[in-house]
């Protein structure tokens, strides 16, 4: 409630008194130094988003400052270039499945976990809420070699499946469905029960269109650090070069094409722009979720 | 309310795929692992099909006395230094953009689109930053802070392909921090501020006597989570600098990951044994980090 009526509050309190110059310097300073740390944080993507576009046959080196930050002649060809020479259709796909199966997966799992957990009584909750929880703050140093040994044995080491299954079920996702579970109206649910309505039915008519947001902020999250991931990916597919995500590969272009920045930097935009459209675009659910399962 | 049977049975069916998922993927690996850093186990004895062989402190004996393994421990406390400057810059950057002010949702979100990269972006981003010919010599010179002919690859030196390495998971973690400590900002009830205001208290002990106090669970928090993401830090170096050169940025977790999966002498046992020092050192450090804030807490409240 606080967050609501603060500003109102605020504008009182600086209307009490008049603007004075030191008021006004102090306005500029706070610019300045907001305008010096965004130079630092999207540096590195200008830069990027420059030499993707700079025609390279004009000649220039992407270091001769600040000219190549200024592209004099613009064009696509780098993204046509290194989307066919480096096969990067093959990545994208790769990068997609991997993402799609782990968000509709992490969805399912968390929203089936938090439900009784949520809206039931049953001997063992507290203990496996307690378990589920603890996860967060276990330290898991040696899972990922355990973990790739598991999938060998289980013949799913060097698939999307194996990317994907270990990391479906997190105490993330089931703590912020159950969060979200809770905020839904008992007398709702009474309502359907009386009306006949079994425990699926409650679940999938009534708890998940309730919970649209958290569940979009629950999705558009575990999307963005899916496509991202990088260490767990390159361990479960080393072996199969052809099923690595973007993530992976952009590296390997960065081996191969280490003589043309231009391709690289097309290379990294094509992995770049999609999960920043993305953030962009959902930006408020994002940062709620984070907060979410921070409370 | 007693729980019924069909309740009963009914939670376990929808919980069923969780527990089943966190037992495979969490639960044994947590204590098969531990398990293994005590055996030998790897290499042949892997190739052959054998069980892994308890052989007790064996592997933490190795370890003791491998000049690689203290090295990467001794970089990885080190890198613990991100944490004071990671912590005191978001608090700031959080205290920055808290007031509404015209664009301020604006710098919130361009603030966060480095959290939102990938280690692999940052990595090929930042070579371009750091390289012989790159923007930070050019900075530099163009300052007056390089020696003609002083410029070198950042990442290629020994001396400071380490802070180099620490500034990339400073930029990739500022905006992260800056969130949580935004959420807490707002949740400091406007009438303090105004009170400490209409007192005469200026912007600086403001900050210090009423921000700060009340921050303190957020602070704790973020401090937490910061160290123990110090602690295992593996993916900036895997893709920067791959633990060169000369060992300067080879990590605790560079080492676990290392020992387990390359070269042929894999040695899961003593991978696993290394893992379990980090997990140790991360738990021992959480719980320093907790009687550290409860302390100063308490003197707060004397004062």
């Amino acid at each position: 409630m606080s967050a609501v009526t603060r500003p109102a509050s605020r504008t009182q309190a600086r209307t009490r008194r008049t603007a004075s110059p030191r008021k006004v310097g102090r306005l500029v300073l706070r610019y300045v130094l907001l305008v010096g740390v965004l130079l630092f944080a999207v540096f590195p993507f200008l830069w990027t988003l420059a030499i993707a576009l700079t025609d390279k046959t004009a000649g220039g080196s992407i270091y001769a400052f600040p000219a190549s930050l200024f592209p004099r002649a613009v064009t696509l060809n780098n993204f046509m270039e290194v989307y066919r020479t480096f096969g990067l259709g093959k990545y994208i796909w790769n990068s997609v499945s991997i993402t799609a199966l782990t968000v509709v997966g992490t969805l399912i799992v968390s929203a089936l976990a938090a439900y009784p957990l949520a809206r039931f009584r049953f001997p063992g909750r507290e203990l496996i809420f307690g378990v589920i929880v603890a996860t967060l703050v276990l330290p898991g140093e040696t899972t990922f070699i355990v973990n790739t040994l598991t999938l060998k044995k289980i013949g799913l080491l060097g698939t999307h499946l194996g990317v994907v299954l270990p990391t479906v079920a997190g105490a993330f996702g089931i703590f912020l469905m159950r969060q979200a579970f809770l905020a839904v109206p008992h007398a709702l649910l009474e309502a359907a029960r009386l009306d006949g309505a079994g425990e699926f039915t409650v679940l999938t008519r009534i708890m998940l269109p309730l919970t649209r947001p958290s569940q979009a902020a629950l999705g558009i999250f575990t999307l963005v650090t899916t496509w991202n991931a990088y260490f767990w990916p390159m361990l479960v597919l080393s072996a199969a070069p052809d099923k690595l995500p973007l993530s992976v590969a952009v590296l390997k272009l960065k081996g191969q094409f280490n003589y043309d920045p231009f391709n690289i930097a097309a290379g990294a935009l094509f992995m770049m722009v999609p999960v920043l459209l993305v953030f962009l675009a959902a930006q408020r659910l994002f940062m709620r979720g984070l907060e979410g399962a921070v409370k | 309310m007693r729980a019924s049977w069909r309740d009963t049975l009914l939670s376990y069916a929808f919980l069923a795929p969780a527990l089943v998922l966190l037992t495979l993927f969490t639960f044994y690996p947590l204590a098969y692992g531990s398990y293994l850093g005590f055996t030998e186990y790897g290499g042949a004895r892997f190739a052959q099909g054998l069980a892994p062989k308890w052989v007790g402190l064996e592997n933490f004996r190795t370890l003791l006395a491998d000049p690689l393994f203290l090295t990467s421990l001794g970089n990885s406390l080190k890198y613990l230094l991100v944490v004071p400057a990671l912590q005191l810059a978001s608090l700031a950057v959080a205290v920055l953009v808290s007031r509404e002010l015209p664009g301020m949702a604006f710098f919130r979100a361009a603030y966060y689109v480095p959290v939102v990269t990938s280690v692999s972006l940052a990595a090929v981003m930042w070579e371009w930053v750091f390289n012989r010919e790159g923007t930070l010599n050019w900075a530099l010179g163009a300052l007056h802070l390089l020696p003609a002919g002083g410029a070198f690859g950042w990442l290629n030196n020994e001396h400071t392909a380490f802070w180099a390495v620490m500034l990339v998971t400073f930029w990739r973690g500022f905006g992260y921090y800056m969130v949580l400590y935004l959420a807490g900002l707002q949740s400091i009830p406007a009438e303090l501020e105004e009170a400490a205001v209409l007192d005469g208290a200026s912007a600086w002990q403001r900050f210090w006597r009423v921000t700060v106090p009340m921050m303190k669970p957020t602070i704790l928090l973020c401090s937490l989570l910061s160290t123990i993401a110090a602690l295992r830090v593996l993916e900036e170096v895997l893709v920067l600098t791959n633990g060169g050169p000369l060992n300067s940025t080879y990590t605790a977790l560079m080492y676990v990951y290392s020992k387990a999966f390359q070269g042929f002498n894999f040695d899961y046992g003593l991978a696993s044994a290394a893992g379990l020092v980090v997990a140790a050192v991360a738990l021992l450090l959480s719980l320093a980090n907790f009687r550290l804030f409860r302390e100063s807490d308490g003197e707060g409240g004397r004062a």
